[in-house]
């Protein structure tokens, strides 16, 4: 253990990598701004549903635009590789924030992103060929061997834990949901209308999806498959961007594994970007040290081990709960639990005087954007938190004795749809916790495997 | 590793199956896209919308002339013969309402035809004004079927009184107008669908957000749930609000149709989604055989099976919907249950097997 963690590599892949992450953060942070998002997911809505805990992170009106700023200004300098250290803390937070603000925006690779800037707080990415080395006159070719290897290793639990994801009877032996997704694409060219509607295909595709997750980090690490397997994850990301509408997630993960690349390739990289900007013209003075020394060597690797101990747990907290886990979605998040499920929902509110029994239905419209109404829909903490700001809102307005009910319906991956929730439990009655919620009607099928 | 080379040899295989274009002999399981959504919209344009609408501008064309023999001689008889042909016309705006599309959609069409309930106030200040923009959105609630509901069954307490109002040239005036600008406005959106827009409308079958195929999908759905189950029963019945508002039932001033247009608006439904054709018995591709070609046949007798059940509701109701919440309200609410059931059927489990792209949800995936 203590050689290893005395063993130093070359600096550059972890340099590359840094510049990539921050340009690919600054493009990803400037395209939602682009697309309006900002607005219509932000600020539009009257009411964000919150992570439990985080209550209180809200957007903050039309300052929330000064966060993206923030955020992507941060990514930038993350890029160059200008105050570091503060850059990447401030992106972490402010991109955390933003993430935090509304759950119905959740997506496994904003939660990526998340902890890797968290991980890179910790990492010398900046110690070679940054802006920072010019300011403090010196640079460091070379980085112990762990900080590298902790960026592979969370790039592997994302795939592993993907694949791990995909063991399941739905997605291996029914080739759900891919063969609800596929169909669907009759239009796309040359293989819309034949390839995609095989049966043989969806199969084909869940599983060779499932082996490429659960392989691709050892074929990565291995040096004969390294190019190979670089490759595979260029195939598999282009197709998986061609077929959903996943924004910028495949060309961050293409661009993120080519940390697992040999040194020589970085050192390339690096050589062409200082042919490009004529490094050695400026006439810059930097003594080139060796190594790099960590301050708080010790209470960072304890720190950074306690991390990836929670990453490798984290996932498997669903077996705190009995029901069926896509169903009730109790430790669903944070999971990398990716493209699994097609779930849809409806769910109707009931505003019920408890005394007299005199009952009227909410029109979600009137509260909440339709993006907002899907994903309420099918998932039991956002009906719960939307029946207790129903609650207080029709209790504000001077309703007596409110009680709140929900008639909700959910299909799971082509099933026919469900009773979701007992229609007889108050809502408002009950409490957000990480208890089991009792009021989730049980599935009535199973679902084999992890 | 040699475990490992095995996994490439398998990935290799795979994706180079992706590559390759398909000449598969697997067996029965394997199907290409046969499927032809162009033929489900143009059966849905030849069979259903431009009938419809052709019987729809019929209509409207019975009733303006009816208008006009009223005008000239406001008495008991004509006015029996253009409330007639103003029942006959609305019961076959109950095939055509779904269709928000195209012209209609750019006209607010829907709009100008059918808000209620209207406003009587608005009416009434029209026609003393004597000076108004029918097609103005602040008048869409003194306009079509609604207003002329209004015009020929609200504005006296008996037919006498009504028939006295017609004395006065501006009641004629505002009846002719409004009468007028619903055959008008008819005649632009069919004459768009019979010249330019069927062809538009059969090619676009692309699954994006704005191809007609998936447009109507949703406007199908949002019609079922909000023009139909709503607005029909569901409002006035009180199932979004604290008391029931029977005074928003359609054709609130004649309601002995209330139900007879719900029916009608019920079976047009059903028949889009069966893809039978208007007032024959033609039957072409739908939403039902395409629910069968995903294999969901299950999926299909549901929704047949809860369309029914939701008529048979309908179908005990009394013939005037405000007698009907007045009396016995809960049967309303049955009513209204068993349509909420078909919408979950087609919400949920029709647009997951048809997996459209919707328009509202503009945002990344995961």
């Amino acid at each position: 253990m203590k050689t290893y963690l005395n063993q130093t590599t070359s600096a550059a892949p972890l340099a590359v990598f840094r510049m990539c992450f921050g340009i690919m953060m600054c493009f990803s942070i400037i395209r939602f701004w682009y697309h309006g998002w900002i607005d219509t997911l932000y600020i539009q809505p009257k009411f964000h549903f919150s992570y439990y805990g985080f209550e209180w992170v809200n957007p903050i009106g039309s300052y929330t635009y000064l966060l993206f700023v923030v955020c992507g200004i941060s990514a930038f300098l993350v890029a160059l590789g200008l105050k570091y250290r503060i850059a990447i803390i401030t992106f972490f937070l402010s991109f955390t924030y933003i993430e935090l603000m509304d759950k119905t925006t959740y997506l496994n690779h904003y939660y990526f992103i998340s902890i890797m800037s968290f991980l890179m707080i910790f990492l010398p990415a900046n110690a070679y060929f940054s802006i920072d080395n010019i300011f403090r006159k010196k640079t460091c070719i070379s980085i112990p061997k762990w900080t590298i290897d902790s960026v592979k290793l969370l790039l592997g639990i994302v795939y592993f834990y993907a694949g791990l994801a995909k063991l399941n009877s739905d997605w291996l032996f029914k080739a759900m949901p891919l063969k609800i997704w596929l169909p669907s694409k009759y239009d796309l060219p040359l293989i819309g209308e034949n390839l995609m509607q095989q049966n043989w295909f969806h199969h084909a595709m869940s599983w060779s999806g499932m082996l490429y997750d659960l392989a691709i980090p050892f074929l990565l690490l291995y040096k004969k498959t390294r190019k190979l397997a670089f490759l595979l994850v260029i195939i598999f990301h282009v197709f998986t961007r061609v077929l959903f509408p996943i924004g910028m997630f495949p060309f961050i993960m293409i661009v993120s594994t080519l940390i697992f690349l040999d040194i020589g390739f970085h050192e390339k990289i690096i050589k062409f970007f200082k042919r490009i900007i004529s490094y050695k013209t400026l006439k810059f003075s930097i003594i080139e040290n060796t190594n790099y020394n960590y301050k708080l060597r010790k209470p960072i690797v304890v720190l950074l081990g306690l991390f990836f101990c929670i990453q490798l747990v984290f996932p498997f907290r669903y077996m705190f709960y009995d029901n069926e886990l896509f169903w009730t979605e109790e430790g669903y998040r944070f999971s990398w639990r990716v493209m699994l499920m097609e779930k849809m929902g409806i769910s109707s509110f009931k505003i019920v005087n408890g005394e007299t029994g005199d009952f009227f239905y909410v029109n979600n419209s009137d509260f909440l954007t339709p993006f907002q109404e899907k994903q309420m829909s099918f998932q039991p903490d956002f009906i719960l938190e939307y029946a207790h700001y129903l609650g207080d809102h029709f209790t504000a307005q001077g309703h007596e004795n409110v009680q709140i009910y929900v008639e909700s319906y959910v299909a799971l991956n082509g099933r026919l749809s469900q009773p979701f929730i007992d229609k007889d439990v108050n809502l408002y009655q009950e409490k957000e916790s990480f208890k089991q919620k009792g009021w989730i009607l049980p599935f009535q099928d199973e679902i084999k495997g992890l | 590793m040699i475990t490992g080379r095995k996994i490439i040899l398998v990935l290799i295989t795979a994706l180079v199956i992706v590559g390759c274009s398909s000449s598969s002999d697997d067996g029965p399981s394997s199907k290409t896209d046969d499927f032809n959504r162009g033929a489900l919209l143009t059966n849905l344009v030849d069979n259903t919308i431009i009938p419809a609408f052709e019987d729809l501008q019929v209509k409207l064309l019975a009733l303006k002339a009816n208008k006009d023999v009223f005008i000239v001689a406001p008495n008991q008889i004509n006015l029996e013969a253009l409330r007639m042909s103003w029942i006959e016309a609305y019961k076959v705006w109950q095939s055509v309402e779904v269709f928000n599309i195209g012209k209609a959609e750019e006209l607010q069409y829907s709009f100008q035809m059918n808000v209620y309930p209207t406003n009587v106030l608005d009416i009434e200040n029209n026609i003393s004004s004597g000076t108004y923009d029918l097609t103005n959105v602040n008048n869409n609630d003194a306009v079509g079927f609604p207003a002329v509901d209004y015009l020929l069954y609200g504005i006296g307490n008996d037919d006498m009184a009504i028939l006295n109002k017609y004395l006065d040239i501006k009641y004629k005036n505002y009846l002719a107008d409004v009468i007028d600008q619903m055959a008008s406005l008819t005649q632009i959106v069919l004459d768009d669908w019979k010249t330019v827009y069927r062809t538009t409308f059969v090619n676009s079958i692309a699954n994006t957000a704005t191809s007609s195929l998936n447009k109507f999908v949703n406007d199908f759905i949002f019609y079922y749930e909000k023009g139909l189950r709503a607005n029909k029963i569901g409002i006035p019945a009180g199932n979004f609000s604290t008391t029931p508002l029977p005074e928003k039932i359609e054709a609130f001033y004649n309601q002995d149709i209330s139900k007879e247009l719900a029916l009608e608006a019920l079976n047009a439904v059903q028949n889009l989604f069966n893809g039978k054709a208007y007032l024959s018995a033609t039957i072409g591709e739908s939403f039902k055989s395409y629910l069968n070609h995903l294999d969901r046949n299950d999926l299909v007798g549901l929704i047949n099976t809860r369309f029914d059940d939701a008529r048979q509701k309908i179908e005990a109701l009394h013939d005037n919907f405000n007698i009907q919440i007045n009396t016995d309200n809960t049967k309303m609410t049955q009513a209204f249950d068993a349509l909420q059931l078909t919408v979950v059927s087609l919400k949920v489990d029709m647009l997951q097997a048809f997996n459209v792209s919707v328009d509202f949800v503009d945002a990344d995936g995961d």
